[in-house]
């Protein structure tokens, strides 16, 4: 199908970008990777009065630590978080969920800040930087607001920004020691939308037992949802407990419920192992 | 209701093309009926089929997600720019045609140009990660196989 | 050059132009003035029509026209009945067809109820989403069971229930059977066949000339002839007045033979009455509804053995869901009727369906056409008998093969060409003993399974056995012609959608005339160049058309050597034809060029003897008794993650028997695109209907087709049984790939997954990992 008819505006800074959203509010949308948005708006399910397009901003695709923090900036594309090294060393549950997102055509373009703005509670990154503790750098004429991960994601496609805001950057925080992760997915091809995913943390303390464990799970409710594990060897029923999943045409709840259970095994005995592993 | 139209200056195969289009001009909406490149085709507009894939300044992307006018200052490559002279074939599609990587055909231009970004950055790629990298385009004759043969055949011929 | 290029892996003519993307689909097809087309289509799956207001829509920028049911007077009426029902003594055949346009109410969503025609498709659209159509809501049959059950919601208002057909074909005495059987095993089945998806959609283009009064349409149809010929009928005009064109399509599979869809038939009429052309695209959205399915059958089937195994007979009766209307009669259900019979010695069948109308798309041939539900319930009836009797699966399948010696064989019931089911050759048990040493049979039983499953891994090994009914009539025509610059042309009325018959043609033609396979230009799909023929389906193309090409390319063959004779003033027997010249064997500088022989042959002056022909040209149809029958064997080894229920597939071999072959390459392509779909069917594809007719995963993220790393390397086979009845013994292999791998998977996955211990079995497809949960993994 072909999408409605629209307004475009090419940004020319960030400061023109949020000027025009703060103008239209709901009306306008802004277009990044617009891996999301361009599909919704060929079905017509989106038909936004104007597009906002930030591909010409200079800038917003930076990938740096600051004070031992990885920042990834608003036009950071999939493809980039694959293959940074800096993500590599500071956030690796990113890049090894990476590769179950969508397809590489999708990656060249789509935006880590993109998805999760877009807050699809079966996409994987929102589920990772849920369980990696992320702040959500806010911009809008107004001035600029910092939101935790798990205030950023409301419901299905809702998020805590408001109509004129823009997410512009993702801030990791660094990385205990004795730090172990995993991300573990079940799909039915890959690239597809997870059936249900997991993305765990697993921190030792000095004496070698486990200090924290933390399960995020996408596909597992209406937003990504994070479990603080009380022991590893009843996360897998704690999680099952803890999650209402959707059922649909791939997946029935029930099922993805017992899958959450295994994956939640899976992944904490992956990260616990590294963790031994890590400096 | 009649939007204003937007000015498309972009590079297409080498070729400068300026245009002035609507906003929702999609991409390969624009390359297909606008400038007659008709080798680039339209399998779905949802993003899945990969059947639309170009290179945008060398990087696989999918023409159907993408307006128009967001082709502005940066170049294009499609199936038609491959070939280095009339009547003669780029090594890459001289493989395809060599392994009977192809049946309709329809598929085919969006596969050629992502293999062809794909073995510039791997130039000896093995079985598993040809099939990953075809994972984004959908092939409903071949099966594939014959498809990661020619890629095989294509990145030996290369080296 | 004097190599034969029969049985050669060619490399295709047609590859440099769809490399380079020069091939010319519909979609590329661009008119000065043209107009661009959208429909409005159902919502619901069952409504009545309460009015339509296209006021708004009218108003719209670009717009150009809108036309409803009322709006097309005379014009509107049922489509015809494409296949007619088959002759067999008693059977019922309810015909209702489509129309072109919904006009009291809509019995499926996505059914037509307004076109649209504008500008272009995006301010189509923006019309299409204006115009108001006041809906009704009505009871759905959506489900085949409960459409069959008496009281349910009728499709049809004058039909008394949603009986569209009921069919019942026995041989010999099943009942005197069963009773002295040692062993009789009773099952129900539930197939579900997916759809066809190929990658490129559905569409039409039409202008009519109204200074030369032609119509031209370019058409993604897999038969073309067909289309002019009705095309030529509903619009009043001759059929030389109408010109169709299938240009390339990109991957047919089967519903691009359905014909005359509401969209074949109104694009033209538009054209017509707008005095413009017109384009329509199907884009992938309105695919899933606008173009048909293959969907599912419910079988209670029945199998009678002895103590050693051996079928004594079948009882089969079942349902079949052939949706809204059935203009393509009773293909499928035929085919899964006849193809249930496989490569075994049955000698007592008993086989019953009724065709149901439901609320939704049509149903009508995909790739293997129902052969895959009847092979279905034969596989899966035989492994349950082969476990009731402590026997192995390959060893019961071997017992019952057919044997070599009872060729041509007889299997007495009605086949979808209308002629008695006959197998011409075969020779079934070296196809299943190379199929087991391929895939390592004995020891992957003997030792590899149990080593594997001593380490808690959960391996499994499925052998299936399947033929198929290829190259059926009625018949196809080729016209090879040599033209003046000495190379060749090869005209046919047969389409090509990726097949290769540009090239597999092309070296019939070359072996015969003595040119190089690239100096054979092949040109199908045009009606303006052929005029005789019926289309590309049934997998007959190779068998049916190559078959007539061989016997022009031979007929030009004897005229080349007559008309050269006559040159050298030589015997015909002295001559040797090759590299594209004829020549007096042994004799230097006594040869000429094909060309050139080819105006001699068309003198401006003297006298063309009587009796004899212009040219060096000729034309031949080949039309067979009956269809030859392809047979294959695939076996698979597939590992599971119990936890997950995620199938790995570790081998997949396949032996088929496609009698004499053209051109290796491009049946092992067909092969392997083949075996794909059925890996799609066996494990991904299916069509998510709910109780109101709704389908749920209209689109391809959520259709899921095979990937590349969905479909594992294949390993072939060959057995080579030619078929008696065509010159060349070719036999079909288009859909064979797609056959057997439901029954493959149930086994397979059934065996890796211990399911016979635990009393479970599989006995649908598609299955997914969520479904083996519920019937295999799930505690309780």
């Amino acid at each position: 199908m072909k999408p409605a008819p629209f307004r475009y505006v090419a940004a020319e800074s960030l400061e023109h970008a949020l000027a025009a959203k703060a103008n239209e509010g709901e009306d306008a949308k802004f277009l990044a990777g617009g891996q999301s948005l361009v599909p919704a708006m060929n079905f017509r399910l989106a038909q936004p009065a104007t597009l906002i397009d930030l591909n010409g901003l200079a800038n917003l695709d930076d990938v740096r630590t600051e004070g031992g923090a990885l920042r990834i900036g608003a036009l950071a594309r999939h493809r980039r978080i694959e293959r940074d090294p800096l993500v590599a060393r500071h956030a690796p549950l990113l890049a090894e969920a990476a590769p179950h997102v969508a397809h590489p055509q999708i990656r060249n373009r789509g935006t880590l800040c993109g998805n999760l703005a877009h807050a699809d509670p079966a996409s994987e990154f929102p589920a990772v930087v849920l369980a990696l503790g992320a702040r959500m750098r806010v911009r809008s004429t107004r001035g600029e607001r910092w939101v935790g991960a798990s205030d950023f994601f409301r419901g299905v496609f809702t998020t805590a920004l408001a109509p004129d805001e823009m997410l512009v950057e993702v801030e990791l925080p660094p990385v205990p020691a004795r730090t172990g992760t995993c991300f573990l997915e079940v799909a039915r091809r890959r690239g597809d939308y997870a059936l249900v995913g997991v993305a765990t943390v697993v921190t030792l303390g000095a004496d070698g037992k486990v200090a924290s464990a933390r399960v995020a799970l996408c596909n597992a409710g209406v937003t990504p949802v994070l479990v603080a594990v009380d022991d590893l060897d009843g996360a897998p029923e704690q999680v099952r407990k803890a999650i209402d999943p959707p059922e649909n045409v791939h997946a029935t709840g029930a099922f993805r419920r017992h899958l959450a259970g295994v994956l939640t095994r899976r992944a904490l005995a992956a990260a616990l192992e590294r963790a031994g592993r890590a400096a | 209701m009649s939007d204003d139209k937007v000015k498309v200056r972009t590079t297409v195969n080498g070729a400068r093309v300026e245009r002035d289009t609507e906003p929702r001009l999609l991409l390969s909406d624009f390359i297909r009926h606008e400038l007659g490149l008709t080798g680039t085709h339209v399998g779905c507009e949802h993003g899945v089929c990969g059947a639309c894939t170009v290179l945008v300044d060398g990087v696989p992307m999918r023409a159907c997600l993408m307006f128009a006018v967001q082709a502005s200052g940066r170049a294009l490559e499609t199936v038609e720019g491959l070939a280095p002279a009339p009547g003669r074939l780029h090594p890459l599609q001289e493989a395809f045609r060599d392994a009977h990587g192809l049946q309709c055909g329809f598929c085919t231009p969006g596969i050629l140009m992502t293999m062809k970004a794909f073995l510039a950055e791997h130039p000896d790629p093995g079985e598993a990660e040809i099939r990953e990298a075809l994972s984004g385009n959908l092939c409903r004759c071949t099966g594939y196989q014959h498809i990661v043969d020619a890629v095989k055949l294509a990145a030996e011929r290369g080296r | 050059m004097t190599t034969r290029q029969f049985g050669a892996s060619v490399k295709r003519n047609e590859d440099a132009r769809l490399l380079s993307g020069r091939a010319q689909f519909v979609d590329d097809v661009h008119l000065p003035g043209m107009l661009h087309a959208a429909f409005v289509r159902s919502p619901h799956a069952h409504a009545r029509i309460r009015s339509i207001d296209a006021s708004a829509a009218l108003a719209r920028e670009g717009v150009v026209a809108v036309y409803t049911a009322h709006d097309l007077g005379d014009y509107w009426r049922p489509g015809p009945v494409v296949v007619p029902p088959p002759p067999v003594a008693g059977a019922v055949f309810n015909e209702r067809t489509q129309v072109p346009l919904a006009k009291d109410k809509a019995r499926h969503v996505g059914e037509p109820v307004a076109l649209v025609v504008a500008a272009s498709r995006y301010l189509a659209e923006d019309a299409a989403a204006e115009l108001a159509v006041e809906w009704e809501p009505l009871p759905v049959a959506a489900d085949l069971e409960r459409s069959a059950a008496p009281g349910a919601p009728r499709v049809h208002d004058d039909l008394p229930d949603n009986v569209a057909a009921r069919v019942r074909q026995t041989k010999g005495d099943y009942a005197a059977a069963a009773r002295r059987a040692h062993t009789v095993i009773r099952r129900r089945f539930a197939y579900d066949h997916g759809c066809a998806q190929p990658m490129e959609t559905r569409g039409v283009v039409a202008q009519w000339d109204a200074g030369a009064e032609r119509l031209t349409v370019w058409d993604t149809t897999q038969a073309p002839i067909a289309i002019r010929n009705g095309l030529a009928a509903m619009l009043g005009l001759s059929e030389r007045q109408v010109r169709v064109v299938a240009p390339f399509i990109g991957g047919g599979f089967g519903p691009k033979i359905m014909l005359f869809y509401p969209d074949e038939v109104l694009i033209p009429w538009a054209a017509m009455k707008l005095g413009r052309p017109v384009k329509w695209i199907e884009d992938r959205a309105e695919h899933f509804f606008a173009t048909t399915h293959e969907r599912g059958q419910v079988h209670d089937a029945e199998i009678a053995l002895d103590r050693d195994g051996r079928i004594l007979g079948v009882r089969d009766v079942f349902l079949h869901d052939t949706g809204a209307y059935d203009p393509y009669g009773l293909t499928v259900p035929i085919n899964s009727q006849c193809t249930l019979l496989g490569p075994y010695a049955i000698p007592n069948y008993d086989s019953t369906f009724t065709a149901v109308f439901t609320h939704k798309p049509i149903v009508t041939p995909y790739r293997g056409a129902g052969r895959q539900h009847g092979v279905f319930v034969i596989e899966r009836l035989l492994d349950f008998a082969a476990r009731e009797l402590g026997l192995d699966l390959a060893e019961i399948r071997r017992r019952n093969l057919i044997p070599k010696d009872a060729f041509p064989y007889d299997n007495e019931i009605i086949y979808q060409d209308f002629t008695r089911l006959g197998y011409d050759s075969g020779n079934y048990a070296p196809m299943l003993d190379k199929a087991l040493d391929m895939v390592g049979y004995e020891r992957f039983v003997r030792e590899e399974r149990p080593k594997l499953r001593a380490e808690g891994r959960h391996v499994g090994i499925g052998v299936v056995c399947y033929v198929e009914g290829t190259g059926i009539g009625p018949y196809e025509g080729a016209k090879v012609q040599v033209q003046t610059s000495g190379k060749v042309s090869l005209l046919t009325g047969i389409g090509t959608q990726g097949q290769g018959h540009f090239t597999s043609f092309a070296q019939l033609v070359a072996d015969q005339v003595g040119v190089a396979v690239s100096d054979v230009e092949v040109i199908t799909g045009d009606t303006d160049q052929f005029y005789w023929g019926a289309g590309t389906f049934a997998s007959r193309g190779a068998v049916v058309a190559g078959n007539a090409v061989n016997e022009a390319a031979l007929a030009v063959r004897k005229k080349i050597l007559r008309v050269a004779a006559e040159h050298f003033e030589c015997a015909e027997a002295d001559l040797v034809i090759a590299d594209g010249a004829v020549a007096i064997a042994g004799v230097p500088g006594r040869s000429i060029r094909l060309g050139e022989l080819a105006v001699h042959a068309n003198p401006m002056r003297g006298a063309v003897a009587p009796g004899t022909e212009p040219g060096l040209e000729a034309t031949s149809y080949f039309g067979p008794e009956s269809g030859a029958t392809a047979a294959g064997v695939h076996a698979m080894i597939v590992e599971v993650d119990p936890e997950t229920m995620i199938p790995s597939i570790r081998k997949y071999v396949v032996v088929h028997d496609c009698g004499v072959v053209i051109n290796p390459m491009i049946v092992e392509g067909q092969v392997l695109g083949g075996v794909a779909q059925g890996i799609g069917n066996a494990f991904y594809e299916q069509l998510a209907f709910d109780a109101e007719g709704q389908l749920l995963n209209a689109t391809l993220a959520d259709y899921l087709l095979p990937t590349a790393l969905d479909v594992p390397r294949i390993e072939l086979g060959h057995t080579v049984t030619p078929s008696p009845l065509n010159p060349l013994g070719i036999k079909g292999v288009g859909e064979a790939g797609a056959i057997p791998g439901g029954p493959l998977f149930a086994q397979a996955l059934e065996d890796a997954l211990e399911l016979p211990m635990k009393g479970k079995e599989l006995n649908e497809i598609p299955l997914s990992p969520c479904r083996l949960w519920e019937l295999a993994g799930s505690p309780g």
